[in-house]
């Protein structure tokens, strides 16, 4: 069986991943514009500034939509069936991709509040991947 | 003013499973038939125009392809750009004559996805498309981040299930018509309702085939298109918007580059939605097809279901679309899916489509797609 599709980390994503390692959820904000931008990049986006800094976000956001995967990209995520792929508004304007969990992942709601957390490390990168519970769970 | 590009020939493949085809195989049949159906030898075509392929996949396919084939252009290129990439490499091929850099431009695409691929093969290279870092990790697949534009559609214009299966109805009922399509018994809501879930709310016969084919255009400068055999279709209007590649960083989730490509094309043609006399509309899915309709402005926002459901989009309808059968019921196998709305849309406008001619049809629209309704490209076709 082949290995899940870990996360490379480069020169643009190693902080992100390190924040989440640690536990903390990073975004990069832009020195010029002011713009939060997700996914990184070397550069805004936005006003196109160079060197974008980077900050801790809230970890807080909203459902914007959510699909129950029955049919898995490859078997090394059959174990895992059916599972939920949420698209969660963070409250700093970007949109991130993660899994639902818990009471969350049961009925989900577009509007709903949840909050990012994070699995263990794991792969050859020890990537700890971001997900999202109810903002209310323990 | 800029003589419009012709299309001179048109032809694909046999499609679904065809045994013991090979990409590049498909591609010169195609070409062959293309070129038959122009009437023009390989040496007339100096320009060539290829896409890319799952099973044979190379860096440099239009040199693979013109070596396969035995043609040497004065211009040849390869285009990526996923569902997109039919109706972009037709675009192209209109620049390329209307630039006076060819004169008769050769478009193609085929693979033999079904036969050449396992479908676990083909599920997982097309989830592929998803960011490597910020959306595989998670166990995307296509039909998933399709199914977050249609839960997100839903929400937010009232969308249904029983709308989108109306998508899936309308391209079987087409599909009944036309004895070279994949899949041709007839369906109805209650099947697409009952298929099982790939990935909610998609279910599976709310998803596109996997099919083995090949497509093919000639498209000739106006003074060129002559030389060729049938009457020949303009390209009316083209147009292209791309504004994003992944579904976490699209501007919306409910409002896509559909509509300004289509309104580019509709410009430079010089009509309207209203005036189309058919439609050929990417549809890899019900929800891409359903958003498309929607956003292009054929329908306003929530009207294209229950319009589907009564019948809008069948011969006689308010728009006929997809009357090959689509890539829900005639085929899809990759950049060739793409071109076969294309290929539709030249035989509709030479009166050529027996047993499912739109009468009269004299202007046609044709769209196209890719990634995550992420690259369209719009062309707008008509009679000479």
């Amino acid at each position: 069986m082949t290995d899940k599709p870990w996360p490379v980390p480069n020169a643009d994503t190693a902080p992100f991943w390190d924040g989440c390692a640690a536990g903390e959820l990073r975004l990069q904000r832009c020195t010029a514009c002011g713009a939060a931008q997700f996914p990184p990049r070397a550069l805004c986006a936005q006003c196109h500034g160079a060197a974008p800094g980077w900050e801790k976000s809230s970890a807080r956001g909203r459902i914007v939509s959510h699909t129950r995967v029955h049919r898995p990209p490859s078997p090394t995520f059959k174990a895992d069936l059916p599972y939920v792929v949420a698209l969660v508004a963070l409250e700093e304007g970007p949109r991130i991709m993660v899994n639902l969990r818990d009471s969350v992942a049961e009925a989900p709601r577009i509007g709903d509040a949840v909050r990012i957390g994070f699995d263990p490390p794991a792969g050859p990168h020890g990537i700890a991947l971001p997900h999202a519970v109810a903002a209310d769970a323990p | 003013m800029t003589r419009r590009a012709i299309i001179t020939g048109a032809a694909d493949t046999a499609v679904g499973e065809v045994p013991g085809s090979s990409c590049m195989g498909l591609h010169a049949e195609a070409a062959s038939a293309a070129l038959i159906d122009a009437g023009l030898k390989p040496s007339d075509i100096d320009g060539v125009l290829c896409a890319y392929s799952f099973t044979e996949p190379h860096l440099m396919l239009a040199s693979v392809f013109c070596e396969y084939f035995g043609i040497q252009p004065a211009y040849s290129a390869a285009i990526q750009a996923g569902g997109a990439t039919g109706c972009i490499m037709a675009m192209q091929a209109a620049a390329l004559v209307e630039a006076g850099i060819c004169r008769h431009a050769l478009v193609v695409a085929g693979d033999n996805r079904l036969s050449g691929l396992s479908r676990d093969k083909a599920v997982a290279t097309l989830a592929d498309v998803g960011h490597p870092q910020f959306e595989r990790p998670f166990g995307v697949t296509i039909p998933a981040l399709y199914g977050l534009v249609a839960q997100a559609y839903m929400h937010e214009y009232g969308a249904t299930p029983e709308h989108m299966a109306a998508m899936a109805v309308n391209s079987r009922t087409h599909a009944a018509r036309n004895p070279k399509a994949q899949m041709r018994k007839p369906i109805t809501v209650a099947d697409v309702l009952a298929s099982r879930f790939i990935a909610e709310p998609l279910r599976l016969l709310d998803c596109c085939l996997i099919s083995d084919g090949g497509a093919a255009l000639v498209v000739s400068a106006a003074d060129a298109a002559r030389d060729t055999a049938k009457r020949g279709i303009a390209m009316l209007g083209t147009g292209q918007k791309n504004t994003h590649e992944h579904l976490i960083a699209a501007p919306s989730l409910t409002a896509f580059g559909c509509r300004d490509s289509a309104a580019q094309a509709f410009g430079r043609a010089g009509v309207r939605p209203s005036d189309i006399d058919v439609a050929e509309i990417y549809d890899s899915f019900t929800i891409t097809l359903l958003v498309e309709l929607e956003s292009i402005g054929f329908f306003d926002k929530g009207e294209a279901g229950p319009a589907a459901l009564a019948g809008a989009l069948d011969l006689g309808g308010r728009l006929p679309c997809n009357t090959h059968g689509g890539l829900m019921s005639y085929a899809h196998s990759g950049a060739a899916g793409g071109l076969f709305h294309v290929v539709e849309a030249v035989r509709q406008l030479r009166g050529e489509a027996t047993g499912r001619q739109v009468g009269d049809a004299e202007l046609a629209f044709v769209h196209g797609d890719g990634g995550i309704l992420s690259a369209h490209c719009s062309l707008v076709l008509g009679r000479q």
